[in-house]
């Protein structure tokens, strides 16, 4: 073991011998080890918040045609800190008639949410924080306490807005977790397991190329998840006066953003650990740091994806978005796991290379025929609506009598 | 395997500890003026009228209602996507029809008007 190739578990054994020298029994010296993996895992991700903020807001200017922060250090860099030391300082307002108790518990939560799925992220072929055999449900088990997080925060600040927003909050973030959690179940089906690093590491053909109509349809659902635009539906600004941190001030309004700003980068950790192969690519089994930089190479495209999404698209219609998942992105979801299922008994893992052709074949005709009946399905509606909204004829109205022009309407 | 549920447990701990700490530390940096006024909850300038924990509608309460169903059914899925590659011809079609059983609550839903947005 060398530790430029390997710096985590070089480290690690290097504390126990030290420990065990100093006399400690084994099980202490295991769970003071536990202890400081655990806390350096999820304090640097805490850390690398203030890094991921600046990298959101620099080139959200750049996709806006803007600047974006450049004032404070090169390339405005330090901005972040800056605005962590006036929000450190600012008062934490407490309103009238809220629950102490919700009221305080939600920002907690909805940080301890996001902070929670790094301890099953793989980060390289040895580094995980563990590898647990039911991962991907503690994935899906973590996501919702985020969820409670908000709908908390919307019940506890004794505000009739707030709790509006937290309960379309709830209802957006709630309706987004089925499609979520049956696509999660393709990678599972193909890997044969729920450990987030069996999955990484059976990938020898990313499962983006075996099942890319579930790769897009958990993508979308991730993203809806994090309550980015076009699903920005909890906090949309113009119209919900801020959703349900309206009476959050000071840190406590802080901490949401800075779990949406972490819940974004995790979540395309997650995507490029499940279906982009996670650490995987030449030499990586050997030496986990070059595993490491491929996992960080493969979240970086996918954010900076999520990124340009957010920054160029218009936000829907809550009505649209409970469409767009009850009616498309579930039985489409529900349809690739069909697919995927028959297809892995059909043809043989032996023949990869056909494999993938009939899988890529697969999901293709799948996505088109969904395509085809949402066309159906759109024309449909659209007849329906020419026969309930013909155009008033306005003008006619001003001139003729009343009675006149209600035979002209249906 | 006990090992790593303990290690799960500290981490969640210092996961709730970390924001838990940060909120303690702005609470002992920030001032602490309360005023009435500054401390009744914001509604547009509009004082507030009426209990905030009020009935609300049933449109929510039917979306949660379905959450249930499909993550309940798909969390019953995941034992048999883990086991796939061992099950014969017989789990295949057990598979098939349960997903169709799920396909066919979610076309229930579809009919009765579940998803339409009021």
């Amino acid at each position: 073991m060398n530790l430029l190739l390997d710096p985590v578990n070089v480290i690690a054994e290097w504390l126990t011998r030290l420990m065990t020298g100093w006399g400690f029994s084994t099980g202490l010296v295991q769970f003071i080890l536990f202890v400081i993996g655990a806390g350096v895992l999820s304090m640097g991700a805490m850390l690398f918040t203030v890094l991921l903020i600046w990298i959101e807001r620099k080139l959200g200017g750049r996709f806006q045609d803007r600047i974006g922060p450049n004032r404070v250090g090169p390339w405005g860099i330090f901005q972040t800190i800056a605005d962590m030391l006036k929000i450190f300082t600012k008062e934490l307002i407490h309103p009238a008639g809220a629950d102490k108790v919700l009221f305080n518990l939600a920002p907690i939560l909805a940080v301890a949410s996001v902070l929670a799925l790094w301890a099953v992220v793989p980060f390289a072929s040895t580094v995980i924080g563990v590898n647990i055999n039911v991962g991907v449900l503690y994935i899906l088990a973590v996501g919702g306490l985020g969820e409670l997080g908000i709908i908390l925060a919307g019940f506890g600040s004794n505000n009739k807005y707030a709790l509006l927003g937290g309960f379309r909050a709830v209802a957006q973030l709630l309706s987004y977790e089925v499609p979520l959690a049956i696509t999660l179940l393709v990678p599972v089906l193909l890997s044969g397991s729920m450990g987030m690093n069996d999955i990484a590491a059976a990938q020898n053909v990313w499962y983006i190329f075996l099942a890319p109509v579930a790769a897009l349809v958990f993508f979308i659902a991730s993203i809806a998840e994090n309550g980015r635009a076009p699903f920005d539906l909890i906090e949309a600004g113009s119209e919900i006066v801020a959703g349900f941190n309206i009476e959050y001030s000071g840190l406590k309004f802080g901490m949401f953003y800075v779990a949406d700003f972490l819940h974004a980068f995790t979540s395309a950790m997650i995507f490029s650990a499940i279906f982009l192969g996670g650490w995987q690519g030449p030499g990586a089994e050997t030496i986990p740091l070059l595993g490491f930089v491929y996992m960080l190479i493969k979240t970086a495209v996918v954010y900076f994806v999520m990124l340009a999404i957010r920054f160029s698209l218009p936000r829907l219609r809550i009505d649209q978005m409970m469409n767009l998942n009850w009616k498309y992105l579930t039985p489409l979801a529900l349809a690739s796991v069909l697919l995927t299922a028959i297809l892995d008994k059909v043809v043989p893992v032996s023949l990869m290379l056909v494999r993938v052709g009939v899988f890529l074949a697969g999901n293709v005709l799948l996505f088109l025929i969904s395509d085809r009946l949402v066309a159906l399905y759109r024309r449909g509606k659209e007849q329906e609506r020419k026969i309930v909204s013909s155009p008033r004829p306005l003008a006619v109205s001003l001139l003729e009598p009343p009675a006149e022009n209600q035979e002209v309407q249906p | 395997m006990l090992h790593e549920w303990l290690y799960l447990a500290i981490f969640l701990a210092i996961s709730l500890f970390i924001p838990a700490v940060a909120i303690g530390l702005a609470a002992l940096l920030s001032p602490r003026k309360p005023a009435p006024i500054k401390n009744s909850t914001y509604e547009c300038g509009i004082e507030t009228v009426g209990p905030t924990r009020i009935q609300f509608k049933a449109q929510y309460y039917l979306y949660a209602l379905l959450f249930l169903i499909f993550d309940v059914e798909t969390v019953l899925l995941y034992p048999f996507a883990v086991a796939y590659q061992k099950i014969a011809l017989f789990g295949v079609i057990e598979v098939v029809v349960f997903i169709l059983i799920l396909a066919a609550g979610l076309v229930y839903a579809w009919r009765n008007g579940a998803f339409e947005w009021q």
